[in-house]
């Protein structure tokens, strides 16, 4: 490491505090790029390229476009009907549950019990959560068999079952509401009393405080924690894969399939069906930090 | 909101109480009709690929921590004190494996790593336990990340190295003996998530074949039912143990971390 006192400043750089000086500190820098290049960005690039080249190694856009048949549209349309329904169904509820302990007048021990719990099952999906919910609502769940005791008969008379779309939903709520807790809660607890109190002495009615004050400050979280969702469960196989055996059309298990060759088209299609995903969650993600950008400004 | 009786915000607590605790008792009620009593529990404890796959998952799980930390600590640091011009590129790579599912980045790895390449890590057991551990690193970035710059900011790295600078210190102290040490409590926040994410994960585990507790816990079932349901709700109690220490962390620390995906 030099002493050397020269001010070595990259441009644009903030003025720094003169004491500082430089060496080969930066290096400090260097794993952590090498490492994301090495295990993110080339695995990923490695797809980008697969899915722009025919098996012979030529330039070809015909795996993308080899994306619009029925069936593959078919499997995206599943995937992103799962995750909409869920951002949305996740979204309100868990914003009703965060609102409900905060400022709902609950006692205050149910807020901290809430978000222990939101920490938990927000991290609790996959194998565990697929089989807890099979005991749960699975043919001779548990609940399906209380169901049945008071008349309801879910499978056979309501066409319900737990291996189908609907069935995914109500699974994958089980850490989408949680993580919209999680997310909401600070948010809610941003909105300022003050606000409250300038808005009725100016003679708003609670549901013009809502409608004009709070709901727009809260809206760009509630969106972009929706959308954060919405990738949340568009991303998700493990769940789906314990839970269906692999056996539901939806993108992550049509690209499981492609990985075990279970299917027999070319993987330069396989990597086109990644990278339509990965389009997708980019479009998501983007969106996500611009809405949160703009909630900054109020929430601090 | 007042027009809302407070009735209408118990009625959406029970809701979600409900839905929360009825798929675990579900869990919880199968698992005991195995006969014996407890036997489902005590076949799974005796059951050596259960420590084993277990074990395998801690160390995973702990070699990831370490990585993540030692590459991560220095990277927000340095961006913190010295170039905040590039903090936007950094997050955007941080955040990186919320656009790549981890279905995806164990596809591509994959396939970079293996069938002949020139680091060819797909093609052996010990180069797989790398390529693991290296896909769950990228995995925690985004936590440990988030965890670190919130630690930073919350602690004033300009005073402290200029101090310890004036104090004869070089770089390498500087991050391990000074910054390290105000980092404790985001770092084991960042810590115990990581763990519980790669001691849950199931995806990279299974198409890297890794005997890690996940992939075991999706195969044990489909002979032993009981044991299987034993299984999750240990899981989760794995899950819930994490997480109840992230929040007596953070209970007594300036700095919290948040957790975004899950």
């Amino acid at each position: 490491m030099t002493n050397a006192a020269l001010p070595l400043k990259a441009p644009g750089a903030p003025v720094a505090r003169p004491v500082h000086r430089f060496g080969l500190a930066w290096l400090g820098m260097v794993p952590f790029l090498v490492f994301a290049f090495m295990f993110l960005i080339a695995p990923t690039l490695f797809l980008v390229v697969g899915s722009l080249q025919t098996a012979k190694g030529t330039f070809t856009l015909e795996n993308f476009a080899d994306l619009f048949t029925p069936q593959i549209l078919h499997t995206y349309e599943n995937s992103l009907e799962i995750s909409i329904v869920t951002a949305l169904v996740g979204g309100v509820f868990g914003f009703l549950l965060a609102y409900a302990v905060i400022s709902g007048g609950l006692p205050r021990i149910l807020r901290s019990a809430l978000m222990t719990f939101s920490g938990v099952a927000s991290n609790f999906a996959g194998v565990p959560l697929a089989y807890a919910f099979i005991y749960t609502m699975g043919r001779s769940g548990l609940f399906i068999v209380f169901l049945k005791s008071i008349g309801i008969d879910l499978y056979n008379s309501n066409g319900f079952t737990l291996y189908s779309k609907i069935g995914l939903e109500v699974v994958y709520l089980y850490f989408q509401f949680p993580l919209m807790v999680l997310i909401i809660a600070p948010a809610i607890e941003g909105l300022k009393k003050d606000w409250r109190e300038a808005a009725e002495n100016m003679g708003a009615s609670s549901f013009e405080y809502w409608r004009r004050v709070a709901f727009p400050i809260l809206l760009p979280t509630l969106l972009g924690t929706m959308i954060l969702l919405f990738g949340n469960s568009f991303g998700a196989q493990a769940t789906a894969y314990a839970l269906t055996g692999g056996f539901i059309d939806i993108v992550t298990i049509a690209i499981s399939r492609q990985m075990r060759g279970d299917v027999l088209f070319n993987p330069n299609q396989g990597y086109a069906l990644a990278m339509g995903m990965v389009i997708i969650m980019a479009i998501s993600i983007a969106g996500y930090s611009l809405l949160q950008r703009r909630s900054e400004r109020w929430l601090k | 909101m007042r027009r809302l009786p407070r009735l209408g915000w118990w009625l959406v607590f029970i809701i979600g109480f409900l839905y929360f605790f009825v798929p675990l008792y579900g869990t919880l009620d199968f698992s005991l009709k195995s006969k014996p009593f407890l036997s489902a529990y005590t076949a799974v404890l005796a059951d050596s690929q259960f420590v084993a796959t277990l074990g395998y998952s801690f160390i995973a799980g702990i070699l990831t921590i370490i990585i993540s930390i030692l590459i991560i600590v220095p990277t927000a640091f340095w961006v913190r004190l010295k170039y905040p011009q590039l903090r936007p590129f950094i997050e955007f790579i941080t955040l990186l494996p919320f656009v790549i599912p981890p279905v995806i980045l164990v596809y591509g790895l994959l396939n970079t790593y293996s069938g002949g390449t020139l680091l060819p890590l797909g093609d052996s057991d010990t180069g797989l336990n790398v390529l693991l551990v290296a896909a769950y690193v990228v995995l925690s970035f985004p936590y440990m990340y988030r965890a670190v710059d919130t630690g930073l900011r919350a602690i004033d790295i300009h005073s402290l190295t200029e101090a310890s600078q004036s104090l004869g210190a070089g770089w390498g102290r500087i991050l391990f003996q000074v910054i390290l040490p105000n980092l404790r409590t985001s770092l084991l926040s960042g810590a115990f998530l990581s763990l519980a994410i790669v001691v849950g994960e199931f995806t990279i585990a299974t198409f890297m074949s890794r005997p890690a507790f996940a992939p075991y816990l999706g195969i044990v079932g489909d002979s032993k039912p009981y044991e299987q349901a034993a299984l999750s709700l240990i899981s989760f109690g794995i899950t819930w143990l994490a997480m109840i220490i992230i929040a007596l962390i953070g209970r007594n620390s300036r700095s919290k971390i948040k957790v975004t995906v899950g």
